[in-house]
């Protein structure tokens, strides 16, 4: 047993690098395949909507820590191969994200009225440039502030591929808190840090939301 | 593929079933209590107690339900107040789940328009003939939806309560991959418990909801 040093404080902050390589990862993957599944529940074929949603429901009704250990300890024996721990993590982060952020998008895309698409196809605009010109800007705007709040979501859920080993900031925190005995000070820290990490973005959403409220 | 060698354990996967819906209805009525609680505090005209559930609320929100388990299961006890786990995990989900109900809750009453409790004031009703019969119902009706589905997002949470060792349908998980090293089958059929749970769940809100807020609407 040691007593809680700089060093512990310093590799809490370092495991904070991957912490926010899962949050971008899980964006990076997870937000195009949002816009697809958002896109796919607005469409005109009924097939593809239900497929959608029914995609989307499936997600959002199984825990984060299903999807991670579902694809960091089910798949790779199904599969019989050996997939990379950061391969099986960001594949679970990028579903969770993509239902969660497509739900929230279409929300945004389903809110501008449809009078608007119709103003664009009287100026002879195609499907993709009403769109990409007239509707998607003002879902944009729309969803924006839920985008923010679930960017929180997917920060504060990143703590879970601490529990298959990944050593982000509360696997860190369990290292650290381990070795000095000293729980308390050491969660607090990592709860501290994750803090002050969410809210500004839970602010920043709640202004967004303001300022939205007043412009209508 | 094979399934069969899970079949043997299916009274614990119930069992464990049993116990995560315990979890979550414990700490769905005491969080929604923490809720009303925490509403009508911030509705209330002492400012101390107002910045206090304020903290509370944004402390909640803003850092993970894991750590929050972990702070109330492996903190506690060096201040010689020991609980076990899943009394530990009950405390920690309703205390996370509350801080989410007091917004709802807020956001709900502050979705009546002041004038119609005004025109509640002006027919002669007391305080509390104006919150019942004007404030509440329609409050009720605009919160339930965001309620129902933080109640689902709750139920899922749940599975956090496994790492401290709460015997719940995840921890049960575990047990089995354990003793059958059938990573693939056990998972699956933990996430098809955990989609069957929610979406009766869903199923079940969406037909209480339908019952209780079909009375007239404006049109």
């Amino acid at each position: 047993m040691r007593s809680f040093s700089l060093i512990d404080f310093i590799s809490l902050v370092e495991a904070l690098r991957w912490t926010v390589a899962l949050v971008v990862l899980a964006l990076v993957f997870g937000a195009p395949l949002a816009l697809g599944l958002a896109m796919g529940r607005i469409s005109r074929f009924a097939g593809l909507r239900w497929t959608m949603a029914g995609l989307i429901q499936t997600i959002q009704s199984v825990p984060l820590l299903g999807l991670l250990f579902f694809f960091y300890f089910g798949m790779p024996v199904f599969l019989g191969i050996q997939v990379p721990a950061i391969i099986a993590v960001t594949v679970a982060y990028t579903l969770y994200t993509a239902a969660f952020l497509g739900e929230i998008w279409r929300g945004g895309l389903e809110a501008v009225k449809q009078a608007q698409w119709e103003a664009g196809a009287c100026l002879g605009l195609s499907a993709w440039q009403q769109f990409r010109h007239i509707i998607a800007p003002q879902a944009l705007r729309l969803s924006l502030p839920p985008t923010v709040g679930f960017l929180v979501q997917l920060i504060k859920g990143t703590s879970l591929a601490s529990i298959l080993g990944f050593v982000e900031l509360a696997r860190a925190g369990q290292v650290v808190s381990a070795a000095t005995f000293q729980p308390l000070l050491t969660y607090a820290l990592v709860a501290a840090i994750y803090f002050a990490l969410c809210l500004p973005l839970t602010l920043w959403s709640r202004s967004l939301e303001a300022r939205l409220d007043g412009s209508r | 593929m094979n399934f069969l060698p899970l079949w043997r354990y299916q009274n614990q996967l119930i069992d464990g079933a049993i116990v995560t819906l315990e979890l979550t209805v414990i700490a769905a009525i005491a969080g929604l209590l923490i809720g009303i609680a925490g509403a009508v505090a911030l509705k209330g005209r002492i400012a101390p107690l107002r910045w206090l559930v304020r903290g509370y609320i944004e402390l909640f929100r803003n850092t993970p339900s894991l750590i929050q388990i972990f702070i109330v299961f492996f903190v506690l006890p060096t201040f010689g107040l020991k609980i076990p786990a899943f009394q530990a995990a009950c405390v920690a989900l309703s205390l996370y789940f509350g801080a989410y109900s007091v917004e709802i809750i807020r956001a709900g009453l502050d979705s009546i328009p002041r004038n119609q409790v005004e025109a509640g004031q002006c027919l002669g009703l007391s305080g509390w003939q104006v919150f019942r019969h004007i404030v509440l119902p329609p409050a009720l009706r605009n919160a339930y939806p965001a309620v129902t589905s933080q109640f689902v997002l709750l139920l899922l949470g749940t599975s956090l309560a496994s790492q401290v060792a709460t015997d719940e349908l995840f921890h049960v998980a575990g047990f089995i991959e354990s003793r059958t090293y059938r990573s693939f089958e056990v998972y699956a059929v933990i996430c098809v418990v955990y989609f069957a749970m929610a979406m009766s769940f869903k199923a079940l809100f969406a037909i209480i909801g339908a019952m209780a807020f079909r009375w007239p609407r404006r049109r």
